[in-house]
């Protein structure tokens, strides 16, 4: 264990970049490309720093790690930051993707780049904290903080329909946040704490229960985002510069799933009991739903965007069935669909630059003059529709069995999505890559440079070797996962009980 | 006991003297010096001001009441006094350009504005139903002028007289409901009011009927709803420096004499005037988030802002607790330093020579403007109420006292109105961020740059030290509410 505060470190080094950048004076060319190249240095910096956290964490332990915790807003509330198995790779996640984002808004963003880049550091600060606050508070603050940035990114640098997809994302995630909001005071005024390791350990009345874990669920399923609250995505999606994506589907998509997991489960655990079945049906129309809306989308982003929607549909089925298998399974299918959707988007930002369309209908043949592109969206796609050996299978395939164990019918219904989603995305990939190269402006297109490559090679060799030794990652969280589903059968067992002692 | 010297014992009204005897001389100085000593009378303005702020501070803890218990000053008076205080100074620090301009810069405006705080100061720390009405009277008539300064427009006039004839519509309700109070009560001491209101156990109609009016024209300074209607008109009417005083300074301190008289005049009456401050709240909250959307001038925009952000201040209230008083005043503070800042990017809306007032005028202000527009934007984030910016804790603590009294229907819709008023305040932002440029507006005034700059860095930068103002809050509270 290192003394020196890693997770703050990790945190707020992307703030003093942005305040670097901010001090970078001047519109010139040279300016913009200072800009970029404090910002890609921080983020690598970050990168490799929050590695140091993993070298680092202890396995053996579902305690939290590196903890730190100082005073704050007159004494109530403290500045209290700490990682278990389950948080921990989903700093990593946001570590590692940052830089892939700098370097893909390299020469598609051209206007404000100062600008730019900082609101990307200033949103990469923000989720860090997200996953490393042990405060509700702090939590609280991170949380919707993000807004800010991401509205901006959107509106600022998007497309056509930018005001109306920013103002949508903005609105549809602060209405389900503010909720949570009133939750956490009444859960402080309950509990006399904040503090997530004790509100952990304290048992919330099970009435209470059932409303704080609908004010929760409120947030954490517009952040999801689960059907039917899924609509804002698809708009933020398609109208998001190529990074903005990136960020949206990898990591901010992660913060309601790491939210019921932190929150709902653990400290509702009657609640999310009595809930899951809502949950499982709400996930599996999800999954069923969505993957029919992607077949008949014909913009690739929106493809994209609502199979993202029905991926994380297996995640929510495979939390709340309450078991190792569907927990880790669920973590395992955030984590891979950080690393595979982001992926997705990266390579429709690779024909965008060229063509700057998005229309399927405009593409056809691409493979004919991109081969290493088309091998690269083709790993991207059997990711996506979890072909075994790429990391999308393990955790399809591991929630489908936590789910089974409790639930057979949903998991037959979640299990057609899997054919829908090898459905559309194939058919996709047929559209964009295979055919003819009939159309003239596609004649000249150019395969992928160093520089596309360079953020795209990393991504393939993760996304198969999470598929073939998905080890690592699982030891991780198993610990911290096993913990929360003993205290989570426990005190669900207790409730029961108590019901039945009750009973005359 | 040893009588002490009356002037030793009137020492605790120090800041009122001194801005009483700075009103009076200034208004000499400004006679005699007639079109030289304008500049003068607007720094020694500024100057008697900070001198009864340092005053007040320094006297920190020190309880006191003079005039046979008429007049009370303990720290939670003292709070108050120091916010209209920091209010008059910014906002008269601000006028300047703008007065220069519009050929309004006279020594009187300075005077009244002396005037008016000092009335606001006299009704801060009223202790009685006589004291309270001067107080209020003294700052209204300052105001009614102030509102029509700009005596050569129509609509400065017009608003004057709008703010006039309502203003005294209201002082008629609350006499009215002073006097029902005295009847039923025998007092107008509000300790005695205290212990009498309820009587043998029971509360009389005539003194619910008095509680009643009372709070009606106490939420017409506040311009909380039902009682709102003047509020966009004389916003949009009044000469700009003025609204931002009117949007700051008479709400803080009508805030503050609601405070003290529902506290220490009808402690006994809870069950009473929280029906009607949840009533007043909920409705100024909704109005306030819905009225705004429609608008295209930035003023009246910030009017129904306003009466949003009042409505906020009043859940703090409506919770009853000791908790809500601290977050009504952590929320003043901080509505305080975002209101100004507001208004100093509204003053520097200027075009050609000429004040624009449109919010459509602020297209593309950040590809003009960036600095202003990065911290307008600040603003408008925080008046959303969205963290890490201070705005974010002015309301988490009303909504925080609320919860605690177990109100969730009040805080569930507080907080969704916030969201609905988080479009309005979005809209500022896409305007400036998202939309082409228009011409670009005159160089910013230095004085405005000041205010902008610095109350777009305390809203950014509240979350890292937000001690000192809880803390006062905290100690403030207490002397409101020793017991509870």
């Amino acid at each position: 264990m290192t003394d020196w505060p890693i997770l703050s470190a990790v945190t707020f080094l992307p703030l003093i970049g942005a305040a670097f950048i901010f001090l970078i004076r001047g519109e010139t060319e040279g300016a913009q490309q200072n800009a970029r190249y404090v910002a890609l240095w921080t983020t690598v910096i970050t990168f490799l720093i929050s590695l140091l956290i993993w070298v680092d964490f202890n396995n053996a332990t579902a305690d939290f790690q590196f903890v730190e915790r100082h005073d704050w807003l007159g004494g109530a509330f403290n500045y209290y930051m700490g990682v278990d198995g389950i948080s921990m790779l989903f700093v990593i996640l946001t570590t590692f993707l940052m830089p892939i984002c700098i370097i893909a808004s390299w020469d598609s963003i051209q206007n404000r780049v100062r600008e730019y880049m900082i609101a990307f550091l200033i949103l990469e600060t923000l989720v860090i904290g997200v996953f490393c606050a042990l405060d509700l508070v702090l939590f609280y603050v991170f949380f919707e903080g993000g807004l800010i940035p991401m509205f901006l990114i959107i509106g600022v640098w998007g497309g056509k329909r930018r005001v109306y997809a920013s103002f949508k994302f903005f609105l549809y995630t602060l209405a389900g946040s503010v909720l949570m909001l009133i939750a956490i005071m009444a859960m402080y005024w309950q509990a006399g704490t904040t503090e997530i390791p004790k509100l952990l350990a304290h048992d919330f009345p099970a009435e209470m229960q059932t409303w704080l874990w609908i004010a929760f669920f409120a947030s954490f399923a517009v952040k999801m985002p689960m059907w039917p609250v899924h609509t804002w995505l698809p708009d933020a999606h398609v109208e998001a510069p190529t990074a903005g994506s990136v960020i949206l589907a990898g990591i901010l998509l992660k913060l309601g799933g790491y939210g019921f997991l932190r929150f709902s489960i653990p400290m509702f655990p009657i609640a999310s009991a009595d809930f899951a079945p809502i949950v499982f049906w709400m996930s599996a129309i999800a999954i069923v739903y969505t993957s029919l809306v992607a077949l008949a989308q014909e913009d690739i982003k929106k493809l994209i965007a609502y199979s993202s929607v029905a991926h994380m549909g297996f995640v929510t089925m495979g939390i709340f069935t309450g078991t190792a298998q569907g927990i880790e399974g669920g973590i395992f299918q955030m984590l891979s669909h950080g690393l595979v959707s982001a992926a997705l988007f990266l390579c429709v930002g690779v024909v965008y630059d060229r063509m700057h369309t998005r229309e399927i209908a405009a593409y056809g043949g691409l493979v004919n003059n991109m081969p290493i592109f088309a091998f690269t969206f083709m790993v991207f796609t059997m990711a996506n529709v979890g072909l075994p050996g790429t990391s999308g299978f393990v955790g399809e395939f591991l929630t489908l069995i936590g789910t089974f164990k409790v639930n057979s019918w949903v998991a037959f219904v979640a299990t057609s999505g899997v054919i829908l989603s090898a459905g559309y995305a194939l058919w996709l990939y047929r559209r964009v890559v295979f055919g003819e190269l009939e159309k003239p402006n596609l004649k000249t297109i150019k395969d992928m440079n160093r520089r596309e490559m360079s953020y795209l090679i990393p991504l393939i060799i993760l996304t198969i070797l999470f598929g073939v030794y998905p080890k690592p990652i699982l030891d991780v969280m198993s610990v911290s996962v096993d913990k929360l589903i003993t205290d989570y059968n426990q005190a669900v067992l207790v409730f029961d009980q108590a019901k039945i002692a009750l009973k005359p | 006991m040893e009588h002490a010297s009356p002037l030793v014992e009137y020492l605790p009204l120090l800041p009122e003297i001194i801005v009483l005897l700075g009103a009076l001389i200034l208004l000499l100085l400004g006679v005699f010096q007639e079109g030289k000593g304008e500049k003068l009378v607007w720094g020694l303005s500024m100057l008697v001001m900070a001198l009864a702020s340092f005053v007040a501070i320094k006297d920190w803890g020190v309880n006191a009441t003079l005039f046979n218990d008429s007049f009370v000053i303990n720290d939670f008076t003292r709070l108050l006094k120091v916010m209209v205080l920091v209010g008059g100074i910014i906002t008269i620090y601000m006028s300047i350009s703008y007065l220069t301009e519009a050929g309004m810069f006279k020594s009187e405006y300075m005077v009244l504005m002396l005037f008016a705080l000092l009335g606001m100061m006299m009704m801060i720390s009223a202790n009685d139903l006589i004291a309270m009405y001067l107080g209020l009277e003294v700052q209204s008539l300052a105001l009614y002028v102030m509102a029509a300064f700009r005596r050569d427009n129509v609509r400065s006039s017009e608003s004057g007289m709008k703010y006039f004839v309502l203003g005294a519509l209201s002082s008629g309700m609350l006499l009215y409901g002073c006097s029902m109070v005295y009847g039923f009560s025998g007092s107008v001491y509000f300790s005695e009011i205290a212990k009498t209101a309820m009587g043998d156990g029971t509360v009389s109609v005539g003194m619910i009927i008095g509680l009643v009016f009372i709070l009606a024209g106490l939420a017409f300074k506040v311009s909380a709803v039902p009682f709102h209607m003047w509020t966009p008109d004389v916003y949009e009417g009044a000469p700009t420096p003025v609204t931002a005083f009117f949007a700051v300074c008479p709400k803080i301190a009508a805030m503050g004499i609601l405070l003290r008289i529902i506290y220490e005049a009808f402690p006994e009456l809870t069950t009473q005037w929280n029906q009607i401050i949840i009533f007043i709240s909920i409705a100024s909250m909704l109005l306030g988030a819905f009225g705004a959307i429609g608008q295209t001038n930035i003023k009246r925009l910030m009017a129904y802002s306003s009466i949003g952000n009042m409505g906020f201040a009043l859940v703090g209230l409506a919770a009853g607790n000791r908790e809500g008083v601290e977050g009504v005043l952590i929320y003043l503070m901080i509505y305080l330093v975002m209101t100004v800042g507001v208004f100093a990017c509204i003053l520097s809306m200027r075009r050609n020579e000429k004040m624009v007032e449109e919010i459509d005028d602020l297209k593309g202000l950040s590809q003009n403007n960036l600095p202003a527009a990065f911290m307008l934007a600040l603003l408008m984030f925080s008046l959303a109420g969205i963290p890490p910016l201070a705005g974010f804790f002015a309301k988490f603590y009303v909504f925080m006292a609320a919860v605690k009294a177990d109100m969730f229907i009040l805080a569930v819709v507080g907080v969704l109105a916030s969201v609905v008023g988080a479009f309005y305040y979005l809209r500022i932002i896409k305007i400036m961020f998202f939309d082409d440029a228009k011409d670009a507006f005159n160089e910013m005034p230095s004085q405005l740059k000041v205010v902008l700059g610095l109350s777009g860095l305390f809203v950014l930068f509240y979350i890292v030290y937000p001690n000192p103002l809880i803390d006062g809050a905290r100690l403030a509270a207490k002397a409101l509410l020793p017991t509870v």
